[in-house]
Formats: structure tokens, sequence, C-alpha cells
């Protein structure tokens, strides 16, 4: 790790006064919130908080209405979710977004596969990313699938890691994930959230959504808390309890 | 990785192979997934029992030419069942690119100019399916629907329902010559299958056309654009209906505005007998291919066995059901 002069360097991305609405109805309100290198920050809010909003105005798929959201410093301008990945934000949605028909490489690699040049015709490369496949799950999951397995055929966990790697891969700086542990027992969601500690661990930015305090309280370093469309309050987890964010969260406690 | 943990796997694979294999044949799906093969085997053991004339040199070569045109039409239709769309078009586009083919013909544009009618005209209809259905979001099932009355439509208005002779040494050529047992359009079929598999399964377009007929939302979360892939699988299949125009009109020396609609209903059973699924993100296209030879030595075998004509529908009906219900024991 390098040592920085300036402290505010290490916020990878900031999210300034963003406003979004649907017709009538305001989804996002001035929200302004940090995510810094190398740690996990959540977001944490009930149903219908906005958390959703915020992150799919992060991950390219809503542009906001007003407000800003940038990347060291680089004011963020994305038309789809092809740009966000291009800037290194990847999103590991609530369904996954795998194909189960297809194998875990040709998931890993799906709409960014290796391909060998031949004139005019480009050819897959299957065997190059077959190897690469088997590099990338080896080094994150605890369970490693085999590569040439069908999806259909995994596990739940394993399906959760294979999307983390997926998202990780690439050279990604931040990662979004949407409750990554929400439909896993209680094994397999002590190996994902493993696996998102590692992934903190080698220096991305994790965005982890979840309904789970005692998970946010042993995964995150700093807590952001929202509630009918506006942020009303940012902790660092140390600093805090579960009740404190509880109150946030119904309303019971302004900050 | 452990020293420990490498122990009890090693012995694994040893006995595997044996065991594996009598498990494979009691698995019902293994003989779901090769429904095809498996039913063409055991046509041409009872065909050629019932009748020995059935292999001859002869037989194979008039199958397999019979068999071209089915061949072609049910690749295109294996692209479009593999994004979980069905082609009922296929078999119009067809007839119309053999009535642009003989009315250019007629009007002199030379038999190049006229096969290149003929195969633009598919690719027009194919795309104009394609695009209705990715840009206006409306059902494949109803729009190819649609076009398959619109299509034969157009082909009585442009022909004004008379069919045209094409005498021409080329396509004499084309219907009867070969090289050795293999006809010229059994070549052609055969290059076509080999590049449909090359692009099925060896390109980043193949693997998006999976991945949409798989999960259309998955697919569209690691930004590939579904529409554009749904158009071209349309457009493919209308060029290939095209191309089966052209082979069409070799064997029957005629440009006819009739409705083919056995090469309809054919097409999708060859791919449902290959099993295909049709819910899509699952294909091959040595599946669809066997279950178009199936088909088409289901008919030449009752020919040869003198059963009437009118049993063979009855047949294609039964084998295909039969299939369909095979496949219900995919994993």
């Amino acid at each position: 790790m390098t040592t920085d002069t300036n402290t505010t360097t290490d916020v990878l991305l900031a999210v300034d006064d963003v406003s979004l609405a649907f017709g009538n109805v305001r989804a996002l309100v001035d929200v302004s919130i940090t995510l810094r290198r190398g740690e996990i920050t959540a977001l944490v809010g009930d149903n219908g908080a906005g958390k959703s909003t915020l992150v799919r105005c992060i991950s390219g798929i809503h542009r906001p209405d007003q407000g800003t959201i940038s990347m060291d410093g680089r004011q963020l301008r994305f038309r789809n979710p092809e740009d966000a990945r291009e800037a290194g934000i990847e999103t590991v949605h609530q369904n996954l977004a795998l194909v189960e028909d297809l194998t875990v490489w040709q998931n890993l690699f799906l709409n960014r596969e290796l391909v060998h040049r031949l004139g005019p015709v480009a050819v897959l490369d299957r065997r190059g990313m077959q190897r690469r496949a088997q590099e990338m799950v080896s080094t994150l999951a605890v369970n490693v699938p085999a590569v040439k397995s069908r999806v259909r055929r995994l596990s739940g966990g394993q399906r959760q890691a294979v999307a983390i790697c997926r998202a990780a891969g690439f050279s990604s700086q931040l990662v979004i994930m949407d409750e990554p542990t929400a439909a896993l027992g209680v094994q397999e969601t002590a190996r994902v959230e493993e696996l998102v500690l590692r992934l903190r661990d080698e220096g991305h930015a994790v965005l982890l959504i979840s309904h789970n305090f005692a998970q946010v309280m042993r995964l995150s370093d700093q807590v952001w808390v929202m509630r009918a469309g506006r942020c009303v309050g940012g902790r660092r987890t140390a600093d805090t309890t579960g009740e404190e964010i509880v109150a946030l969260i119904t309303g019971a406690l302004h900050s | 990785m452990t020293t420990t943990g490498t122990a009890p796997t090693r012995n694994a694979p040893v006995r595997e192979p044996a065991s594996t294999w009598t498990r494979r044949l009691r698995d019902v799906s293994f003989w779901a997934e090769w429904a095809a093969l498996v039913g063409l085997v055991a046509l041409v053991i009872v065909f050629q029992a019932a009748n020995s004339t059935f292999l001859s040199p002869g037989n194979i070569a008039s199958m397999l030419v019979a068999a071209a045109i089915l061949v072609i039409l049910a690749v295109g239709q294996t692209f479009v069942i593999a994004t979980s769309g069905i082609d009922l078009s296929v078999a119009s586009i067809m007839t119309l690119a053999a009535v642009v083919f003989g009315q250019t013909y007629t009007a002199g544009w030379g038999l190049a100019g006229s096969i290149v009618a003929a195969v633009v005209a598919g690719l027009l209809v194919g795309a104009v399916n394609g695009v209705i259905i990715a840009r206006g979001k409306i059902t494949d099932f109803i729009v190819t629907l649609g076009m398959l009355s619109a299509a034969s439509g157009a082909a009585l208005v442009l022909s004004n329902g008379k069919p045209v002779t094409i005498i021409n040494t080329f396509l004499l050529r084309l219907s009867s010559g070969g090289l050795g047992i293999f006809g010229w359009s059994t070549i052609i079929a055969a290059v076509v299958a080999v590049l449909a598999h090359g692009v099925l399964f060896h390109t980043r377009f193949g693997t998006h056309v999976l991945a949409t007929g798989g999960s259309a939302e998955a697919a569209t979360a690691t930004g590939i654009s579904t529409r554009r892939i749904k158009i071209a699988v349309y457009t493919i299949s209308g060029v290939l209906a095209g191309l089966g125009a052209i082979l069409l009109i070799a064997r029957i020396g005629a440009a006819e505005p009739a409705a083919n609609t056995a090469f309809l209903l054919n097409s999708v059973a060859a791919v449902v007998l290959g099993g295909v699924s049709l819910f899509g993100g699952r294909a091959t296209i040595l599946g669809p291919v066997i279950g178009a030879l199936l088909l088409t030595a289901l008919t030449n075998g009752l020919t040869l066995l003198g059963v009437s004509q009118f049993y063979q529908p009855l047949a294609v009906g039964v084998v295909v059901v039969l299939a369909a219900l095979l496949t219900r024991f995919q994993k």
C-alpha cells in the first residue's frame, strides 16, 4: 500500500447531491455518499428507501436528474451499464445475472470472450478462457466449482462465488453487491462473507446492500443509511451500534 | 490443495469409466439427449430388415438429397429456437423466395441475379420478423404466424398464383450431380451445418445467442444486446430459407407459390428431435441435422415398404410427440 499525503485520495467514488424522480415519485433526494478504496461500505435502509435506485445510478442503469457521481475526482457520465463496467464498476445483481445453461467459464467471460483473430473471423479461445477461468475461480472461491460444469448444477453458494468472481476479475475497482447472501444457508453465507473480505483485502472498494444487520456490523467499515429517498446518516461501523442504525432506518433518530 | 484431500479423489476416476457408462445407459436424460440418433438407428435397422434396398447406395444418396432442404431450414430454426423464439414463417419465406427467383429469372435477371434476389428476399423478410419481435416486443409466435400468412400471400400476389417453369442446366446439375454418392445439395447442406456449428460454438455471437435464450435478463445485464441477437437469428433463418428455395427450385424444376407446410412442421420437428430446448439456451447443430435425417428416413422407408402416403404425416406426428415426451427427462 502506498501512503498518500492527501487524505481524500482514498475516496474512490463520491456521489454528490444526486436526485432522481420517476414521474411524481421522488426516488432519490439530494443523496451524497462516499466510498473508499480497500473498504466495505454498507448501504442499509427499509424496502423502498432508494438503495436499489442509488445503486442503479452508480452502475449506469439510471441517470440521475441532478447531482454528480465521480470516481477519483473525475465526473462520470454513464449512458449504459457497459460504460460503468468500463470505468471499473461491477455489479453482482440480486438475481446473479448468470445463464444457467452455460458453463462456469462461459458465464465468467460472457460478453468479454477471448478470441483468436483469423483474418476477418474471430474464433473463441475456448482453452484460454477455461484456463483463465480456472485461475480466477481457484484464487477466490473456497468451494471451487468445476469451470466446465453448467451453472444449473451449482449450489447457491457456488453460484454466488461465480458471480462475485466475475465482478472481481477484469480489473474492477468497485464491486457492488445486492443482498449477496439473502438466499444462502449458514455455511454458504460464511464462505461468501470470506470472499467479500478477500475482495476488500485485495484493494477493491465494495458497496454492500444488506438487510442483515449482524452481517453489516461484521463486514463493513462504513455504513450509509437511507430513508424515503434520502441519505439520513453515515457512520463508521466501529463507532456505532446495531441499535443506532435501526433507529436511523426507522426514523426514530435524526442525525 | 492438501495432500490428505487428494488421496480419496485419486481413487475415484479409476473406477469411474465402467460405472459411468452403465449409469449413463440407465439414465433417462442420456436417451433424451440422443433421442434423434437412437431413433435414426432404430429406424434404419427396422427398414433394412424389412427391405434390403433401404441401405443401398442409391437410396442413401436419394435420402440425403431429399433431406438437404430440411437440414438447411432446421439449422435456421435452431438458431431461432436457441433464443427461445420460433419461426413459423420459415416455409412461407422459402415459397416467397422461390417466387422471387421465378419472377426475376423470367424477367431476364439471369441465374446469378435471381439467386441473389431470392436470398435477399429471404434476408429481408427474416429481418422484418426480427425487427418487429425485438423492437415491437411482440411474441415470436404471433409475429411469425402473421408472417407465415403474409409471405405466402405475397408469393401468390407476385406470381399471380401461377408456377413458373425454370429450365437451367446449372440448376439441373445442382439437383442431379454430385461427388460420389453425395449430391451437390447434400454437400451444400453439410457445408451450412458445419458453418452453423462453428458460428454457434466458436464465435462470440453463438455464445450470445445461447445466453439470450438461456436468460435474456442475464444477457442484458452483461451488456449483450438481446434485440440485435433476435434480429440476427431471424435474419439467419430468412437467408437459409432463401437458400432452401434455390435447392427446391432445382429439385422440382419450377418456382411455385405452393404452401410448403410440411417443411415448416418438419423443421420444428427436426429441432425438437435433435434435443434442442424449446425454452432456449440449449442447442446443438448435430442434433437437428440428425433429426432431419430421421424424418427423411421415416418417410423414405414407409414409401419403400409401400405404406400409403397418407400415413406419413401420421407417423411423423407420433415420432415428434414421442421425442418431445423424452425431452422432458432432459437435465
